[in-house]
């Protein structure tokens, strides 16, 4: 019995959601009474004995070169058999892009249920029951897992990562690996930007900006915030932003320690991508605008008047200490 | 060439969400039922283009669900698509719907699945990546664009931190998003059409349900807004500060 945490990798480095499932997988362990290990695929340029410092106490690594590249058809013959070597009765995956693409896939060769995009740990007092967030984080469901060997994939941001002391014993697995299928013919990464789902702080505009040529007052809050930008879908339909900022019930959904809205009115299919948002401030010219409503903090005004000033006031913050 | 699209009823991005029988069950009153949005806008959408490109491509729908299911189906019809299968069941296990979807699809053999990214009720993601570990075909997951060459896919898609593009031979397994295609009307000629496509029912195969949805909760309500005059935006910056302690 252990806890077995999927590590993943971009370009030889391990990401952020990687820490917090790390957190999450070894705090489920210790609740178990269990250990927690991590598992991760390739090779990559960090120390991963220093992965023990979430509280994990080995790092299985493959590393085959082939999966430097995330094909989720060999993943899940890797995983589910490392998941049999290491007797792992506990599979946590992040539900970003690579968690989604891989957990369910491994959860069916392993006949395991899986909750996906959890929020919580699992209540193990009775059971294996998981907290996840259903209409599009409009509600929560409780859902037990009632099979022996169980997956949850954790959504982004929803719990606090902790680094403390420790270093992971290193073991290298040997499974064999087949080609892949697949011819991967060109790789763009938006560089230099904060993931959207992981960031801790978004920006986000909405069709009161007007056009595209006016978003740098949002540009330069999001920069002196260092927060990721996102925006609502008629602003993503307008192409005046990126479609992968599109943010909502059926575009990407966050939950990051702060939400700055600027010129959203707030629709309810709006409010279900970042409704689970720790801190929601909305600026809006119209009192009325249903964004209010889900707010922590507001200020009714012109979002091309206030945006300046509340970046000035930022930075004033920041020289002051 | 054979494509199977999956379907999935969804209450309507609007409707109230509430439940009933102490939390155990989503309340259906008065909610409108529509087709996942990624299912139709994207994934039905790109397979009718093929086909519309290519007389020879018959596209199949498939969903698992009980009856209520099948005005939802007859909408999709009437968008394209040639014939559907409903798997007649009623559960929200992600590998039940998965198991019985890969038995539709190795009966049919199909040379291409469609999903959407996910459904907007329960969110799992889960089914194209299930449903393709089933039939033991490759996956790609998040498309944003679907290209078909002869028997080659080309498919553009999201990764960690950008997008990649990758070609495949099929069968494969896809799941869409936007960019894969535009949204559509269904027109008068694809509704009086849709009512004489065939909608097979077939009984679910005997799988055994992995999970199981023990309650439901609505978030806590929000305490209330606090205003700030937009002549002071030294105090919204200082409450972010103090108070809030988000920046
Ligand atoms: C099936 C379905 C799914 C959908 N999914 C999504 C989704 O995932 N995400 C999403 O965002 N939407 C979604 N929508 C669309 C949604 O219903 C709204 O239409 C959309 O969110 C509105 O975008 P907006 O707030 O940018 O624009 P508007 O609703 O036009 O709001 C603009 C706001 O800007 C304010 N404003 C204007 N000028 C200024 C100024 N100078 N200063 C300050 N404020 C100003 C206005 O008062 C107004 O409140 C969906 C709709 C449907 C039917």
């Amino acid at each position: 019995m252990s806890v077995l945490i999927f590590v993943d990798q971009t370009e030889g480095h391990i990401k952020k959601a990687s820490f917090e499932v790390l957190t999450y997988g070894a705090a489920l362990a210790r609740q178990m009474g269990t250990t927690a290990e991590a598992l991760l695929l390739g090779t990559v340029n960090d120390d991963l004995a220093a992965l023990g410092k979430y509280g994990v106490k080995k790092v299985h690594q493959v590393a085959n070169e082939t999966l430097n590249h995330v094909d989720a058809q060999l993943y899940a013959k890797v995983i589910a058999e490392a998941v049999t070597a290491s007797g792992a009765n506990v599979v946590v995956f992040s539900h970003n892009q690579t968690g989604k693409a891989v957990s369910a896939r491994v959860a069916a060769r392993l006949k395991a249920g899986i909750v996906s995009g959890a929020c919580a740990l699992p209540d193990t007092a009775n059971g294996f029951v998981v907290r996840k967030t259903v209409f599009s984080g409009k509600a929560f469901a409780n859902v037990s897992i009632n099979s022996p060997i169980k997956v949850i994939s954790l959504n982004p941001n929803s719990y606090k990562t902790v680094a403390g002391e420790g270093t992971a014993e290193v073991v290298a697995l040997n499974v064999p690996v087949d080609a892949s299928k697949i011819k991967i013919t060109a790789v763009n990464k938006v560089s230099g930007e904060v993931p959207l789902t992981e960031a801790d702080i978004v920006v986000s505009g909405g069709r009161g900006l007007k056009g595209p040529e006016n978003w740098g007052v949002l540009l330069d809050l999001a920069k002196e915030l260092h927060a990721a930008t996102a925006c609502s879908r008629p602003v993503g339909d307008a192409h005046w932003r990126p479609h992968h900022e599109h943010v909502g019930q059926t575009g990407v959904q966050i939950a990051p320690n702060l939400y700055i809205a600027l010129g959203i009115s707030g629709a309810i299919q709006h409010l279900a991508g970042v409704n689970r948002s720790k801190v929601i401030v909305v600026i809006n010219k119209d009192p009325e605008a249903p964004f209010f409503k889900a707010a922590d903090y507001g200020i009714v005004g012109d979002l091309f008047e206030v945006v300046p000033k509340l970046t000035e006031e930022i930075k004033k913050m920041r020289a002051a200490g | 060439m054979k494509i199977l699209v999956c379907v999935s009823k969804t209450p309507d991005t609007t409707s109230k969400i509430a439940f009933t029988n102490g939390n155990t069950k989503f309340d259906e009153a008065g909610v409108q039922w529509i087709i996942n949005p990624y299912d139709e806008w994207y994934a039905l959408v790109r397979a009718i283009e093929l086909k519309e490109k290519d007389a020879a491509v018959t596209i199949h729908l498939v969903t698992v669900g009980l009856a209520d299911c099948d005005p939802i189906i007859r909408k999709a019809l009437a968008l394209g698509g040639d014939e559907a299968i409903r798997v007649n069941a009623d559960n929200s296990d992600s590998f039940y719907i998965a198991a019985q979807i890969a038995d539709v699809a190795r009966q049919g053999a199909y040379d291409l699945i469609l999903t959407g990214k996910e459904t907007i009720d329960y969110n799992g993601s889960s089914i194209g990546g299930m449903v393709a570990e089933l039939v033991d075909a490759p996956y790609l997951s998040l498309a944003t664009l679907f290209e078909l060459n002869g028997t080659t896919a080309t498919i553009t898609r999201e990764i960690e931190g950008g997008e990649e593009v990758a070609e495949v031979s099929l069968p494969v397994v896809v799941s869409c998003q936007k960019g894969v295609a535009e949204q559509r009307i269904p027109n008068m000629r694809g509704i009086m059409a849709a009512r004489t496509k065939p909608l097979k029912v077939v009984e679910p195969a005997a799988i055994e349900a992995l999970t199981s949805i023990m309650s439901y909760e609505l978030p806590p309500a929000k305490a209330g807004v606090k205003l700030v005059s937009p002549d002071n935006v030294a105090e919204l910056v200082r409450l972010l500060h103090e108070e809030a302690k988000a920046i």
